[in-house]
Order: structure tokens, then sequence, then C-alpha cells
């Protein structure tokens, strides 16, 4: 390592590249993807067993807990992992710096709003009403 | 600034298309579709929280042949997306990365996407219609 001189003593102890961030973006994408694996086979199966079911079918599931709880986990993963995946996709395509800001900011404002009407609903359907 | 004539590398459309770059390529269209798709699972749900006549709308919707279609390709993109992210997850440990094993692999996920769409769609239409 030839070069340290130019680097802040500061930049050198966080370790970090040009890129400023480190294996945070990379790790999350694999753990979200991992327990998407288990979550998404089984929202396919619900989906398949429920297809065509009038709504007190569906509420009557959605009350037991175990529908409820992996409906919110699914709803948590489905969310973060996909917002993780458009961050990579509008970082690449999206050229116009100005632009790439916004419609970060957008994307993921956009995903904890559907993410919380997603949980809300669940909730509300498997505590009562 | 003026541009150099240097030489720039190849796009697109002069590389000769391959296995790889596709299944590449339709990982991340498959992620797009389908974050779309996460759009409709809420409004599903939602339509359920709100009650029988939005819920009957939401079904409605589905059971027509636009509904269908979308769902079809949502499956699709579902069933591709899962399996091609196994074969990520399985390059991320260090293996399977020679070029033989790159294509069986790529191979093997373009089946699984098949018989799984397959197989759903022959049990969810047959539960359907119930």
């Amino acid at each position: 390592m030839a070069t340290p001189r130019l680097r802040s003593p500061l930049s050198r102890a966080i370790g970090l590249g040009s890129a400023k961030e480190g294996v945070e973006h990379w790790w999350a994408q694999r753990v979200t993807a991992l327990a998407l694996v288990p979550l998404a086979l089984w929202l396919v199966i619900v989906v398949i067993e429920l297809a065509g079911a009038d709504r007190t079918l569906f509420v009557e599931w959605v009350r037991h807990p175990l529908p409820a709880v992996f409906l919110v986990l699914l709803l948590i993963a489905t969310f973060y992992h996909g917002a993780l995946g458009l961050q990579v996709v509008i970082e690449d395509y999206v050229e116009s710096e100005g632009l790439r800001f916004g419609l970060l900011i957008v994307m993921r404002l956009a995903a904890i709003v559907f993410a919380a009407r997603g949980i809300f609903a669940v909730l509300k359907l498997s505590l009562g009403a | 600034m003026t541009s150099d004539p240097r030489p720039l590398s190849p796009h697109l459309q002069i590389y000769r298309w391959q296995l790889t770059s596709v299944l590449s390529i339709l990982h991340r269209a498959s992620g797009v579709w389908l974050a779309a798709g996460t759009i409709l699972l809420v409004w599903w749900l939602g339509a359920a929280s709100d009650g029988p006549e939005p819920y009957a709308r939401v079904q409605a919707f589905l059971g027509s042949w636009l509904g269908r279609i979308l769902l079809f390709g949502w499956s699709v993109a579902l069933f591709y997306h899962l399996c091609n992210g196994v074969r990520h997850l399985w390059w991320d440990t260090g293996r399977g990365l020679d070029l033989k094993s790159v294509y069986a692999g790529g191979w093997a996920v373009l089946a699984g996407t098949a018989a799984l769409t397959a197989i759903a769609w022959i049990a969810g239409l047959a539960n359907w219609s119930h």
C-alpha cells in the first residue's frame, strides 16, 4: 500500500472507498432474499388455496395468528428488498443527478407507504373489524 | 469539453445474445415488474380489510381476462426471480462460477420457472372454478 498519504487519517480509519458506503446494501439484499424464498413460496400456496374464495373465508383465514404474522413479515421483506433493488436500477439508469435524487426519495417513501398500508390492512383484519 | 474519438466498449446491440446476459437482464426486469406487482398485493389486502364490496371488485378484476394475464405475468416473474435469486445466492457462496456450471444453472432456472408456473396455474385454476 504505497498511497495512504493522500487519504486523511479519518478516511483510512473508516475504510471506505470512493463509493462512500460499504457492504450494507449488498448484505441487506441477500438477507431479505433469503427470507423471501420461503415467504414467497408460502404466498403462492396461499393465493392458490384462496383463488376464487369469498371474503368470509379469507377473513377467517387471516384471523389465525400465523397467516397474519407471515403476511406482515412478507410485506416488510418484500418492500425492503424491492426498495434496495429499485435503488440500484435508478442509480444505474437515471443520469441527471437531481432527478435521480428525487426519484430515490419518492421510491423509498412509496415503499414505506405501501408497506404501511398493507400491514395496517392485515392488522385490522386479524385484530377485529 | 470536446470528446476524443476514443474506442468505446460495444453496446448491447453489438454483442451477440447469450444465455448468461439474457438471464441477467431478465432478473432485473422481473424485479422491477414484481415491484409493480406489490401494489396489487397491497390493493388486495386493503380491499379485504375495507369490506365485501371493495373485495368483490378486486376479485372481479383478477377474474377478468386482463387480470388473469397480469397475474400470469407476475407469476412467471416471481418464479423466475425466485429461481434465479437462489442461483445468485449459490454464487455468493463462491460456488458454481465456472462457465459450465453457470450455463447449467441458467437452463435449470428456466426449467424450474416453467415447471413452477405450470404447477401453480393448474392447481390455481382447478381451485378457482370451485
